[in-house]
């Protein structure tokens, strides 16, 4: 057994695929502990908010010390954070049109353009086919950008109760900063929210839990069933081995995706939990672990030591369980891992049609994509919606591939290079 | 000619039975479902509707529909009857439309999109796979991390980043349908180029997704075909490399023919879920607007076809593979 880990552990392909799988699990393990919101509580109004931090506004006012920076390109950045795109291509269409040269102009450099705009902006002059509204446009855009090239800072004002009088009651200068620790609200999304304003961090991490137990349930169920069938058809043999290969060979053949849909959609959404779709996973996935088993029983099933077994009078259970599971251990362990990648791939197929489990207080790896895709979050270019739980699903399968292969090549020394 | 009869004449058989176990599967494993089907199905239609009789009404059709009233062997006969006859009723979502109407329209967009992708992926994978193996050295260094890593994202997640790299960000084509939504479908030249720009992101995406698996499956077969005892023997006789690779390659091909034949099933899965990615008009997305309007006729008939494609496409397989493998000739024969 010690030798037996040293050597699976020896393998390069086999760490590096538990090293990740690991880190995953850990993460889901150890991530709630710090963030114990509930995964699927809406925190916040509006859709898809990009990742970043979100800081009170009225907090910030409010927080007790101010710190003065002294900053040059304050101003500048404050304009091009204002300045839209089309504002700029606007500006540069007013001063191409009056003899500005085309090549001094670059859209992207701020200052130089507010150089070039207060140098020769005119609102009396018209240019040819320019439309009063664009006239008028011209004139806002320039008082906006005086406002905010002013020195001047912006009053804060409250209500008083009993006259109904604005009564200023604060300054904030343009060179007020505030420390973002020091604010009593601030609320960090690594990954944004989601469609329904939920954080995707806590979300993902609470699904990949959920979709890692699915696939282990439905790995679990599939390879139980796989393995008794593919032990009694070998070593049993005759015609309980023809059934058997009949049922192995028909499901083979009918393609498990669709039976998966024609059940899951027959059970009704009332009643489709997150278990009862692994379950229900377990159940069509089975055939390749059965078709395996039996293959490796029937080469075993003659070895001299079954005979022994069965000459010492040992029950067909007995033999199976003493004899023969111990050989094709290792197989059966490789196979659950794929079941288990297999699984939530199946799990996410499902959810994508609309027929993934119906939970209301944890999120699948699915679901959350079939949220992002029906709300269009690929068309819209949120890729924190999405980007993520296409990584969290292919890193699993790739993390118990690699073991996979790893194993693979520590049991079969063929197939080592 | 005898023996290869005799095979074909064996998957004949074997296609049949798994044809009447899929249409009876797709019949009883509804069925089986605790509850009655028909109130679920008219609970679902019925919600909102307050006349008492109005639900009676709908929950009777639906009853005469299945035919639930009557016995369940006689209930088969005449789901048999219907289905040879092409009669699977009337859709809900799509009222007026009748089931065989529906599947009609979009199964043509699936079979045209599917196999051409799933047979290029395969013949490109295998060729890749096989150079990997001859080459080894830098080639190998470099093709098979990525095939690994192209095999283990899903098919939509790959439909995806396809979509958002090519279609939204690039916008090079379109990002969804099979062709511009504005127009009928005709044989004029704008209709065709249409179909075809709305044809690459869909195709492209289900051949990278078969590429990997095949170009790894294909690799190690045929590693292990090239230090066979025949090929050193062929080495030794000083008969020319090509010659040599010529036969390595074909005996490393014919498990992935066998290998493509047991992988249809699920190719084809995958690549429905990444048809509705695309919303490509084809029978991935007709069962998407199935499952979302509790559409039941319609879920039943798109499995039916599915299953009947891919034991269609597995008997082919099979056809073809007795053809190139002269060893199924020699032990029919025997």
């Amino acid at each position: 057994m010690k030798l037996m880990l040293k050597q699976v552990f020896g393998s390069g392909k086999f760490v590096i695929g538990f090293v990740i799988f690991l880190a995953i699990l850990l993460t889901v393990v150890i991530y709630p502990i710090f963030v114990p919101d509930a995964p699927l509580k809406i925190i916040s109004r509006g859709t898809f908010l990009s990742p970043g931090i979100y800081v009170n506004l009225y907090d910030s006012i409010d927080s007790a010390t101010r710190y003065t920076l002294i900053t040059d390109d304050a101003e500048a950045r404050r304009v091009a954070g204002r300045l839209s795109d089309e504002d700029r291509a606007k500006m540069r269409e007013w001063l191409i049109g009056n003899g500005v040269d085309e090549a001094e102009i670059d859209g992207a450099d701020t200052a130089q353009l507010l150089d070039l705009w207060e140098l020769n902006f005119d609102p009396t002059v018209r240019l040819p086919g320019m439309t009063n509204a664009d006239r008028n446009y011209y004139i806002r855009l320039t008082a906006s950008l005086e406002g905010l090239l002013s020195t001047e800072g912006a009053t804060i004002a409250s209500t008083n109760p009993e006259t109904g009088a604005l009564e200023q009651s604060d300054i904030v200068n343009q060179t007020d900063y505030v420390h973002v620790n020091e604010v009593a609200n601030s609320r960090l999304f690594i990954l944004g929210t989601d469609n329904f304003g939920r954080d995707v961090l806590t979300e993902l991490i609470s699904a990949t839990g959920v979709s890692l137990t699915i696939g282990f349930v439905a790995g679990i169920v599939a390879t139980s069933i796989g393995l008794v069938l593919g032990l009694v058809s070998g070593y049993v043999g005759g015609m309980v081995d023809q059934v058997i290969v009949f049922i192995m060979n028909l499901f083979t053949v009918i393609p498990t995706f669709v039976l998966l849909i024609l059940i899951s959609f027959s059970i009704g959404q009332e009643s489709r939990g997150a278990f009862t779709i692994a379950v229900v996973i377990g159940l069509t996935s089975w055939v390749w672990t059965s078709r395996a088993v039996r293959a490796q029983v029937i080469s075993l099933r003659n070895r001299d030591h079954v005979n022994l077994s069965k000459l010492s009078g040992h029950s067909i259970a007995y033999i199976l369980a003493m004899d023969i599971l111990p050989y094709i251990a290792s197989y059966v362990v490789m196979a659950l891992i794929l079941q288990i990648s297999s699984g939530i791939l199946a799990e996410a197929g499902l959810s994508i049609l609309g027929l993934g489990p119906r939970t209301t207080e944890v999120p699948t790896l699915g679901l959350m994509l079939n949220w992002a895709m029906i709300y269009q979050a690929h068309i819209l270019n949120k890729w924190w919606a999405y980007l993520p739980i296409i990584l969290v699903i292919a890193l699993i399968s790739f993390s118990m591939n690699l073991m996979n292969t790893g194993l693979d090549q520590v049991f079969n020394p063929a197939l080592r290079d | 000619m005898k023996g290869y009869r005799n095979y074909f004449l064996k998957q004949l058989v074997w296609f049949l039975v798994t044809v009447v176990v899929a249409f009876t599967l797709n019949f009883i494993l509804p069925r089986l479902m605790p509850g009655d089907p028909v109130a679920a199905i008219v609970a679902r239609m019925a919600q909102g509707m307050s006349n008492a009789t109005g639900v009676q009404a709908v929950y009777e059709q639906y009853t005469e529909l299945f035919g639930t009233d009557k016995p369940i062997t006689e209930q088969y006969v005449i789901y048999i009857r219907n289905v040879l006859r092409g009669d699977f009723g009337y859709s809900i979502s799509q009222y007026p439309r009748t089931v065989a109407d529906v599947i009609q329209s979009s199964i043509w967009w699936t079979v045209a999109l599917q196999f051409p992708a799933i047979i290029v992926g395969w013949i490109l994978g295998n060729s890749l796979g096989a150079l990997a193996a001859y080459l080894r050295k830098g080639f190998d260094k470099v093709l098979m991390p990525i095939s690994i890593f192209l095999s283990n994202i899903p098919a939509f997640g790959m439909a995806i980043i396809l979509l958002v790299i090519f279609a939204v960000n690039l916008r090079w084509f379109p990002t969804s349908g099979g062709y511009q939504f504005d127009m009928v479908p005709s044989t004029s030249f704008e209709f065709v180029w249409s179909v075809i720009v709305h044809y690459q992101l869909p195709f492209w995406s289900i051949v990278l997704i078969t590429i990997g698996g095949q170009a790894i499956g294909m690799r190690s077969m045929a590693i292990y075909e090239l230090n066979a005892d025949y090929v050193k023997y062929a080495r030794f006789l000083g008969i020319k490399d090509s010659k040599i690779i010529r036969y390595v390659f074909r005996n490393a091909m014919l498990p992935q023919i066998t290998g493509l034949a047991l992988s249809i099933g699920t190719m084809i899965g995958g690549a429905l879920v990444a048809e509705i990615i695309f919303s490509y008009p084809g029978l991935g997305s007709t069962m998407l607007t199935a499952v979302l309007g509790g559409d039941y006729p319609l879920i039943s008939a798109a499995t039916l076809i599915v299953t009947l494609m891919v034991l269609v496409a597995f008997f082919a397989l099979e056809i073809v593979y007795g053809l190139i493998d002269p060893r199924i000739k020699a032990a029919q024969s025997e």
